[in-house]
This record gives C-alpha cells, sequence and structure tokens, in this order.
C-alpha cells in the first residue's frame, strides 16, 4: 500500500462522498422538513445523468447540456410534486414508500423504453478532460477535482441559504416543527415545493457531473439511493451539516475499505481467504458503521433538535 | 418522532364474521382445489405459479405481524428468506439433502439472525428502525454474494429437492404444492392465535401507545424481540420452501428490492390482517405475472398502479372490500 495509492483513493473517496453529500443534503431537507420518505429521489439522480446525455447530443456542448439538464430536473421534480407527492405529505410513512417505489419501478423501466437498457456514455468536457500533477508521479483526472471542488462549493452555498436566508430559517425551523410554522402564517405547501424542487436539482446536478465518468444505465439511482438514506440516518435526518459530514465518512470508509481490506485482511490470515473475506467486508463497512452510530446514538451524529 | 400517528398506520380491519372466518376458510379452500382445477390445463405451470405465491404468503404474514401488529416495518425481511434458502443450498452442497435436517437448520438460523439483529434494531424508532433494518438486511447480502465456495453472486443450483424421511416424496409437484400449502394454513393458524393471544394484545398495545404499555408494567423491548425473532424464523421457513421450489438459491433473494416487494405485498392486502397478506402477495406476482405476459416493459404500467393504489385504496385489498361493503350496506 503506497502512498500514492492512498493519497489516489483518499480523493476518490472525497469524490464519492461530495456526490453522496449531494444526493443527500435534498433527502435529508425534504425528510427533515417534510417527513416524507422520497425513495424516488434516487432515480432523480438517474434521470439528471440521462439529461445530460440526451441534451449532450442536442446541443454538442457539456455546458448547454448542464443548464438543460438542469432546468429539466427541476421541471422534472415540480411536475412529481404536483402530480403525486404532494397528496402523501399527510399520509404514514407506510405509503411514501409504496408509492415512491411505484414511482421508481416506473421510471427504471421508463428510461430503459426511452434510451434502452444498454449503458450510455458522454464525453467529459474538453476543457476539464486530461489529469493534473498533484506530486511527483501522482496523476488526477482533472473532472473528478471539479466533482469535488463544485460539490463544496454548493456546500458552502447550502450552508449560507440555510443559515442565513429567510427561506433557510423557515427550512430549518421547519425542520424542528413544521406544524408550529405553518400555524405562525408561513405557506408550509410553498416552502415544500421550494424545497423538493431544490432537492431535485441538486439530485440531478449529481446525476450530471457523474455522467462523464460512469455509464448511464436504469438502476443507477437504487444503489446510491440507498448509500444516501445510510448517510442521512447516521447524520442525523433533516441535518445538512450531519450529511456533509456523514457523506464525506461513508466516501472514504466505503472507497478505502475496497482498495484496502484484502492488504489489511493479509496480515491476519492466508492470501486466498483474504481475498475471499476482503470485498464482503469493504462492501458491509458502511453498513457496519450504520448499525454501530445508531446503536450508540439511535437518532444519528446530528441530531436536527426537537427531535 | 418518525410514527407520529401510529393509530393511522394500521386500519384495524372490521372483525365481521365474514371477514374473520369465512374469507380464510374461502381463501385456503381455492388454494387446496386449485390443483383439480387445474389438471385440466397447464398444470405444471399454474402449481409453480402457486407454489412460488404461497411461498412469499408465508413471508408476508411473518411480516404482517411486525407491520400490522407491531408497526415494525422491517426493511431487510428478505434476509431471512434469504438465510433460510442458503441453509437448503449449502447442506446440498455437501451432499445432505435431508428434509429433516434442513428444514430446522433453516429455522434455527434465521432465529439465530433475527435475535442477534432485532437486539440492537429494536433500540431505534420508526425511520431509523426501518433503515437498521435494511442495513442488517444489506450486511447479509453482500455476505451471501462473498460466498464463494457456494456461487458467490452467482449463486447456487441445488441438486435435487429436498428428501422427507429419506423418500423423493417433494419431488412430485403436487405433493409440493400441498406440503408448501400445509405449511401456509400452519403458520398463518400459528400467526392467528398469537395475535389473539395475550402476546399479540401487548404487542399492539405497544403500536398504539408503547409509553401506555410500559407503564402497566410490560416490557414492550422483550415482547417485540420475540415478535421479530419470530417473524424471522417464518422468514426462513419461507426460505427453505422457495430454495426447494426453484431448487436454485441466489443472494438476490435478500436484495432490499426483494424486502420492498414484500412490504407491498402486505400493503396490498390491507396491513393487520393475516389473510389480507396472502391475499397481497397472490395479487402482487399474479398481477405481476399477468402483465409481463402482456409486455416485456410491464413496471411501466406496475409502477402507477402501485401509486394508483396507495392514493386511492387505503387499507389495501381488504380494505377496500369492507369499504365497498360498508357502502353498499348504508346503501
Amino acid at each position: 500500500m503506497s502512498t500514492t495509492l492512498f493519497v489516489v483513493q483518499v480523493l476518490n473517496g472525497l469524490q464519492l462522498g461530495i456526490l453522496l453529500f449531494l444526493i443527500a443534503s435534498g433527502l435529508t431537507l425534504v425528510f427533515g422538513v417534510m417527513d416524507f420518505i422520497n425513495l424516488a429521489h434516487g432515480v432523480q439522480y438517474m434521470l439528471g445523468a440521462y439529461l445530460a446525455v440526451a441534451f449532450y447530443a442536442l446541443t454538442g456542448t457539456f455546458f448547454g447540456a448542464l443548464v438543460l439538464a438542469l432546468a429539466a430536473a427541476l421541471a422534472f421534480g415540480l411536475v412529481l410534486e404536483f402530480a403525486v407527492l404532494r397528496h402523501l405529505y399527510d399520509r404514514d410513512h407506510l405509503d411514501q414508500v409504496i408509492a415512491t417505489f411505484g414511482i421508481i419501478l416506473f421510471l427504471n423501466q421508463g428510461v430503459k423504453l426511452l434510451w434502452g437498457a444498454a449503458p450510455l456514455n458522454m464525453p467529459i468536457p474538453e476543457l476539464f478532460s486530461g489529469s493534473v500533477r498533484l506530486t511527483e508521479g501522482l496523476l488526477y483526472p482533472v473532472w473528478r477535482l471539479v466533482i469535488i471542488g463544485s460539490g463544496l462549493a454548493i456546500a458552502a452555498l447550502l450552508y449560507v441559504l440555510v443559515s442565513y436566508t429567510r427561506i433557510g430559517m423557515l427550512v430549518r425551523a421547519g425542520a424542528t416543527n413544521a406544524a408550529m410554522v405553518a400555524a405562525l402564517g408561513v405557506n408550509i405547501r410553498r416552502l415544500f415545493m421550494i424545497v423538493f424542487g431544490f432537492g431535485a436539482m441538486l439530485a440531478g446536478f449529481a446525476g450530471i457531473m457523474i455522467a462523464p465518468i460512469l455509464s448511464v444505465e436504469p438502476g443507477m439511482g437504487d444503489t446510491i439511493l440507498i448509500l444516501a438514506f445510510v448517510v442521512i440516518v447516521i447524520g442525523g435526518i433533516g441535518s445538512i451539516r450531519g450529511a456533509f459530514v456523514a457523506a464525506l465518512l461513508i466516501g472514504l470508509v466505503d472507497t478505502l475499505g475496497r482498495s484496502f481490506s484484502v492488504d489489511v485482511l493479509r496480515l491476519f490470515m492466508g492470501p486466498s481467504q483474504a481475498r475471499t473475506v476482503g470485498p464482503a467486508i469493504a462492501s458491509m463497512l458502511i453498513y457496519l458503521l450504520m448499525a454501530l452510530v445508531l446503536f450508540f446514538r439511535p437518532a444519528g451524529l446530528f441530531p436536527a433538535k426537537g427531535r | 418522532m418518525a410514527n407520529a400517528a401510529p393509530a393511522a398506520l394500521a386500519p384495524a380491519p372490521a372483525r365481521s364474521f365474514y371477514a374473520g372466518r369465512v374469507l380464510p376458510a374461502l381463501l385456503f379452500a381455492a388454494f387446496a382445489l386449485a390443483p383439480l382445477a387445474a389438471a385440466a390445463g397447464a398444470e405444471s405451470y399454474v402449481l409453480a405459479m402457486l407454489t412460488r405465491v404461497m411461498v412469499f404468503a408465508i413471508a408476508a404474514i411473518a411480516l404482517d405481524l411486525l407491520v400490522g401488529y407491531g408497526a415494525l416495518v422491517s426493511f431487510g425481511h428478505a434476509a431471512f428468506i434469504g438465510l433460510g434458502a442458503y441453509a437448503v443450498g449449502i447442506l446440498s452442497a455437501h451432499g445432505v439433502g435431508e428434509a429433516l435436517l434442513a428444514l430446522p437448520l433453516a429455522l434455527a438460523a434465521a432465529a439465530v439472525f433475527a435475535f442477534a439483529t432485532g437486539a440492537v434494531c429494536l433500540r431505534t424508532r420508526g425511520v431509523y428502525f426501518i433503515m437498521i433494518t435494511l442495513a442488517f438486511g444489506q450486511m447479509a447480502y453482500f455476505t451471501a454474494s462473498s460466498l464463494a465456495p457456494y456461487g458467490g453472486d452467482d449463486g447456487l443450483t441445488i441438486a435435487a429437492r429436498n428428501t422427507l424421511f429419506g423418500m423423493p416424496l417433494l419431488r412430485s409437484n403436487r405433493f409440493f404444492y400441498y406440503f408448501v400449502l400445509a405449511w401456509l394454513l400452519a403458520s398463518y393458524l400459528f400467526c392467528r392465535a398469537l395475535v389473539h393471544s395475550r402476546f399479540g394484545r401487548v404487542l399492539r398495545g405497544a403500536r398504539e401507545n408503547r409509553g401506555r404499555m410500559a407503564t402497566l408494567g410490560f416490557d414492550v423491548y422483550r415482547f417485540q424481540l420475540a415478535a421479530y425473532t419470530i417473524a424471522g424464523t417464518i422468514g426462513g421457513l419461507s426460505g427453505f420452501l422457495l430454495a426447494n421450489a426453484t431448487e436454485f438459491v441466489s443472494p438476490a433473494y435478500m436484495s432490499w428490492q426483494r424486502s420492498g416487494e414484500l412490504i407491498v405485498m402486505v400493503l396490498l392486502g390491507g396491513m393487520g390482517s393475516l389473510h389480507g397478506a396472502i391475499i397481497g402477495t397472490a395479487a402482487y406476482l399474479l398481477l405481476e405475472e399477468w402483465l409481463a405476459g402482456i409486455t416485456e416493459h410491464w413496471k411501466v404500467i406496475f409502477g402507477p398502479l402501485l401509486v394508483l393504489i396507495v392514493l386511492f385504496a387505503r387499507g389495501g385489498l381488504v380494505g377496500a372490500a369492507a369499504e365497498l361493503k360498508r357502502r353498499l350496506a348504508r346503501g
């Protein structure tokens, strides 16, 4: 396990963490403010990636695709909210899980119908293709750094929005006690819609940014959805700060676990055994982490106040 | 916080004579007579399909015990099915194909896993409970996919169905059908007796108001852990039967989508009525089969259908039927 490899994997872990944060922040807000379990959040990420590919084919530039796909992701999120989800806010969690599960089935199959089951690809924008030399002998793709940078920028923007603006104040108040906020005369339905649209756009943004380096395929949102749920549960539901910390933690633990579990296990057991057990332990690591966190802190690391 | 309205979580179905006794009796009679009717047509296809329905109905009944009567939404129930199935598969890989060995092992494995994970999961509430059961389900899933000697990701083909007392009885599809039906009936009667006992009343009491039950002197945690272990063990039974039905085990049996489907089955039938879980399972699997026959893209129809059911048929099929009856009676 060389230092170079370690640094590369830490950067990869950060990139995964940032991606998870982009998805989990919307999920945790929707969950925290509206007490709404939106399993369909993952397909919005998938849709972002598909829209990016489609609009790239149309416009021929990444930035054209970015703008159009973001707008389309936002519009789709709002339509979904208007058509289905707003009728489910007063229902119990189980109804929400089933309905959004139905939406997942529909959209996963829908993209298969529209774009085919084969994975799609799009090129990395030319300006950011290529690699950058971080230290001697350590090359790292620029696009991954762009993902990390843009994610951090969005995290900062979210922090400012939530901490220092009126709408952010309402969001924080809503996460603590939505009924009270509504009683004070705030149009809580409109607040829900804004939060939901914003969350959908963030998930779409994550999908757009990842499209150049991942194959775009049906079902790509399902795995990431489960990871995002792990993140918000570890972070504490409704807490953006918790989501940020937990997302980076999960990203790093998962990536480093996958890269080094076999090497670490070799210290204790034979190489062939380590090769068998290693990948299993690596896949389990984050769930183990979640079980441990919930065992000691049943409401996550940074529970939103009043819960 | 999460399940703020437990009363709304499970609409208690009217305990009428019809819903309580006649409907389940009709249901089991239909299952018992189906092979005779099917003998005229495509018997093996119908038998295989209905066997599948009954196998999953067993797991769904157990899940209903948790979700419907305990408000414990377990999102990792498929893990128990997988454990039961792997018990059969692993024994078979070592040349042991006797049901009298495989079944107890399947039940024991599921029971131990349910007890150990339940002890941790039940410390949490509501959404956190959903997520931590999911986490343990995923752990089981990844463990199974890493079992390289037993097929890993690809799963494991079982040489032949288990023998019963050394005789290849289960290899007859019709015998196997009634074997599964007997287990379904046993699971149904057992769970029914359970929910009507003192134990079941404590469980339902804790669903409505945990604090009040605790004040009355009940150690709610222990009752819930017992219920979780029982439900897990019955899930293992379902897994044992599933492995024998398909003669194949795979990590996919434990995937989180499968756990989600099980919840849908329970909800579709109507929570908190055990025969509702059977009806829901049948409706789900038969609908899936029917739509898949119409188009390859059946999920495009099935997904919106689920949304519509949630929006317009509260209380599932059993609830919708009761509502219809009430309206008719009112005139």
